[in-house]
């Protein structure tokens, strides 16, 4: 790294640590009910909101109440995208004359956007109108975002309160997560974003003349549209020079700062925030990754408060900070190396495959790491070109189960099951009571906890599995041998814990992919969420228990240590044989020169 | 039931506000704030036609033209329409070769030593526009003998069209190659 990369790395750090607290103040006082600066502009707004949708602001849930209205919500959200999907041809703002999406790939992509995880099987440039990205997938990205701080906020509560079943209002949240938080934010970032040369209009696609006209080979197509094969069945192509492209252009902005902020992914573009139009400059690049993790890190903020113990909120960070820091480590190093097969070609630096030059290589890791450490997904390079052990350190941070800083508000949430499991853990060690903020840890806790975090490593072991032995799945892989499996792997984890990036070589388009990915994404979201809603609800009916002697303090540096380690020990029992069998193996193959 | 009523009605105004409100009001404000970078960023040339984006990068091989970074996009290189990397392993062999196909017709043209990996690994859009300034000066004597010009001339519109890092820290110095070759040409506004 020379000394700007440096730079831009410890400024990028030192501005996301002077958000965290007014910003983590900011939503503690949104969600406490309490005045804030937006207020006299947005609580008129907000009150005609709830008296249209019948809500009463005062009536609290308890969470298998919270936990029907997310699911009835998301069931809702999952409906209707699909139906926006499958009649794009027929809706308005589709200048380009896009075709409906088939209904496997509709359902894939309506389940991906409500979930929070946009894995995208689709191009967006080819096969969505303005009208989906606008309408469709703007929204879900505000409405998803939105639920998943929502369910983090009900947690927290649940850490919070004493004997009382109510986790607060579903509704409500999510109104404020959207009016006082995500909405403001992202106006003013995506103007910022625009200013870089992030574009942001409504005209249809612009064709401009290249300087130097390019021929290249085409399939032969016949009368009817379609493909011509000769005598052994092989395509045909001809030779034709092209002397003009078509520019894709659309309301990018818009969508480019709700999608870093809400954690979402979705690209605009296939290129997804590695185009030159979703991301343009080093500026906007490092305004992006901070859009990533602002929310979540600054969450860790807002449970301090509202639990009456700030330190508890930064000791989570911290766990976080170090993790995220660990794997910039390791990937920048990997990549900074570059890749031996290529040096022997007679080729110097770093590994370029996949990235883009205006980033420095340094900003490219960062974007990975905050990417896949938060459930994000957005890619400024392609993960699937990075080299083995490069390539394995964002497989890993989703593996882990997107705790590093995490999806908004699961992220949170996730993190705090694992603080639950390292406090008991720990006392089962020592011989003292496992308690967690005042709150005794039993046995309905731990099953929660447990479902939490297991349940997206089971779907991704299981599914990836059977991926193998499946012909066609095994079909889609671009890339041989260990490398292939890693694609696989990289494609389960992706979708079952929300993250949506890919290795991208995998063709995900097809029916098993389509559909067992919608499975994965569905358990990787909702189980979670169903499971803390519910231990939250049984820590709220709990009485608190003054800390004594015999606590474990879980805001100091020793217990900041010991959740790291239970988080890397959970993590390595669970991935240890399949990561060694892909990323491994192809990094020793690499390494050996074969 | 009152819930899914609140859930179907909640998801009606959130997409009115969220969807149509808020990039409507991006768009307005993006088009009188900022309208060039809104509208993609166009270069106009000398005589007001149209000559591409200044982000969007453009496929050249004719030895009179500086070369960009490979390009994997769908179809043909550089083709806004399939933007995407190449996605191929670093171990794979067919990735490889293509590697070394392209090191050597750097070879051909004049090369010697070491190349810089970014000549010669496609690039993560398709569709970048930049090069390193080492990148571009490797290229140097071959444009000029192509065009007849003395290698100073050429190294000086490189110096020209050569941006430093933004805000004097972020990113790295980089060389806008469809800018350059226009400029070449004659085309760009002076």
């Amino acid at each position: 790294m020379n000394r700007y990369e440096w730079l831009q790395t410890l400024l990028l750090f030192a501005t996301l640590l002077a958000l965290v607290r007014p910003l983590g103040r900011f939503m503690a006082r949104v969600f406490q009910g309490e005045a804030t600066v937006l207020s006299p502009l947005l609580a008129p707004c907000e009150n005609l909101l709830y008296r249209i949708c019948g809500v009463d602001r005062d009536e609290e849930m308890d969470w298998r109440r919270y936990a029907r209205a997310v699911v009835l919500f998301n069931l809702v959200l999952v409906v209707s995208l699909f139906a926006i999907l499958m009649l794009q041809h027929l809706l308005p703002l589709n200048p380009q004359k896009l075709p409906p999406f088939s209904w496997q790939l509709a359902l894939n992509t309506a389940v991906s956007f409500v979930t929070n995880t946009n894995w995208q099987a689709y191009s967006g440039e080819q096969e969505a109108s303005y009208f989906t990205q606008m309408v469709g997938l703007t929204t879900h990205n505000f409405v998803s975002a939105a639920t998943g701080i929502a369910i983090a906020i009900a947690v927290i509560r649940g850490f919070a309160r004493r004997r009382t079943s109510l986790l607060g209002n579903f509704w409500v949240d999510l109104t404020r997560a959207i009016l006082y938080l995500l909405l403001p934010i992202s106006l003013g970032a995506a103007l910022v974003l625009v200013s870089q040369g992030t574009i942001q209009n409504l005209t249809p696609y612009k064709t401009v003349p290249l300087l130097q006209p390019v021929r290249y080979d085409k399939a032969k197509l016949d009368g009817r549209g379609v493909p011509v094969t000769d005598a052994t069945g092989k395509p045909v192509t001809e030779s034709v020079t092209a002397q003009e492209v078509t520019i894709p252009l659309g309301p990018v902005a818009s969508q480019e700062a709700i999608k870093e902020l809400g954690t979402n992914g979705g690209g605009f573009f296939s290129a997804n925030s590695a185009h030159p139009y979703e991301n343009p400059t080093p500026l906007s690049h490092m305004v992006e990754i901070l859009l990533i993790l602002l929310i979540s890190g600054s969450l860790t903020c807002t449970f301090g408060v509202m639990v009456g113990n700030p330190r508890q909120g930064w000791a989570l960070l911290g766990v976080m900070l170090f993790l995220l820091l660990v794997s910039f480590a390791v990937l920048q190093w990997a990549e900074t190396g570059g890749n031996p097969l290529v040096a022997d070609l007679g080729v110097s630096g770093a590994n370029m495959e996949g990235k883009e030059l205006r980033f420095s290589l340094a900003g490219t890791s960062l974007f990975t790491v905050a990417t896949t450490g938060t459930s994000c997904g957005a890619v400024a390079a392609m993960h699937d070109s990075l080299t083995p052990l490069g390539g394995m350190v964002p497989l890993s941070l989703i593996l882990l189960g997107e705790i590093v800083f995490g999806g908004v508000g699961s992220g949170l949430y996730t993190m705090l099951a694992f603080a639950v499991i390292a406090v008991f853990v720990s006392g089962l060690m020592i011989g003292r009571t496992p308690e967690y903020l005042g709150k005794k840890i039993e046995a309905t806790e731990m099953w929660m906890a447990i479902v939490t975090v297991l349940v997206a490593g089971v779907v991704v072991l299981v599914l990836s599995a059977s991926a193998m032995i499946t012909p066609a799945a095994v079909a889609s892989m671009a890339n041989p041998g260990a490398h292939g499996l890693s694609e696989v792997l990289y494609a389960f984890a992706s979708m079952a814990n929300n993250n949506g990036s890919a290795f991208a070589g995998l063709n995900a388009n097809v029916t098993f992919y389509n559909l067992l990915g919608s499975l994965a994404m569905l358990l990787g979201r909702y189980a979670p969420a169903v499971a803390m809603l519910a231990m939250a609800g049984s820590l709220a009916g709990k009485k608190y228990v003054p800390p004594s002697l015999g606590t474990l303090p879980t805001d100091k540096l020793p217990f900041a240590l010991w959740l790291t380690l239970v988080i890397l020990i959970v993590g390595a029992l669970t991935f240890f044989p399949a990561l060694s069998l892909g990323p491994i193996v192809e990094q020793l193959t690499m390494a050996g020169g074969t | 039931m009152k819930d899914l009523k609140s859930a179907m009605v909640m998801l009606i105004i959130f997409t009115v506000i969220c969807g149509c409100i808020y990039p409507a009001v991006v768009t307005g404000f993006a088009r009188v704030l900022f309208p060039d970078q809104a509208r993609g960023s166009f270069i106009t040339d000398g005589r007001g036609r149209d000559a591409g984006s200044r982000l969007i990068g453009q496929p050249f091989s004719d030895p009179r033209y500086f070369w960009p970074r490979p390009s994997a996009t769908a179809g043909f290189p550089y083709n806004p329409m399939g933007s995407g990397g190449s996605n191929a392993g670093p171990t794979t062999p067919e990735y490889l070769k293509g590697v070394g196909d392209r090191v050597k017709s750097y070879r051909e043209s004049g090369v010697t030593g070491p190349i810089p990996a970014e000549l010669v690994q496609a690039s993560a859009s398709g569709l970048d526009p930049h090069l390193s300034p080492e990148a571009v000066l490797l290229q140097v004597p071959r444009v000029a003998r192509a065009r007849n010009l003395s290698e100073e001339m050429v190294t000086k519109a490189v110096a020209h069209a050569t941006e430093v890092r933004q805000l004097g820290f972020l990113g790295e110095p980089r060389v806008n190659v469809l800018e350059l070759n226009l400029e070449l040409d004659g085309r760009l506004k002076r």
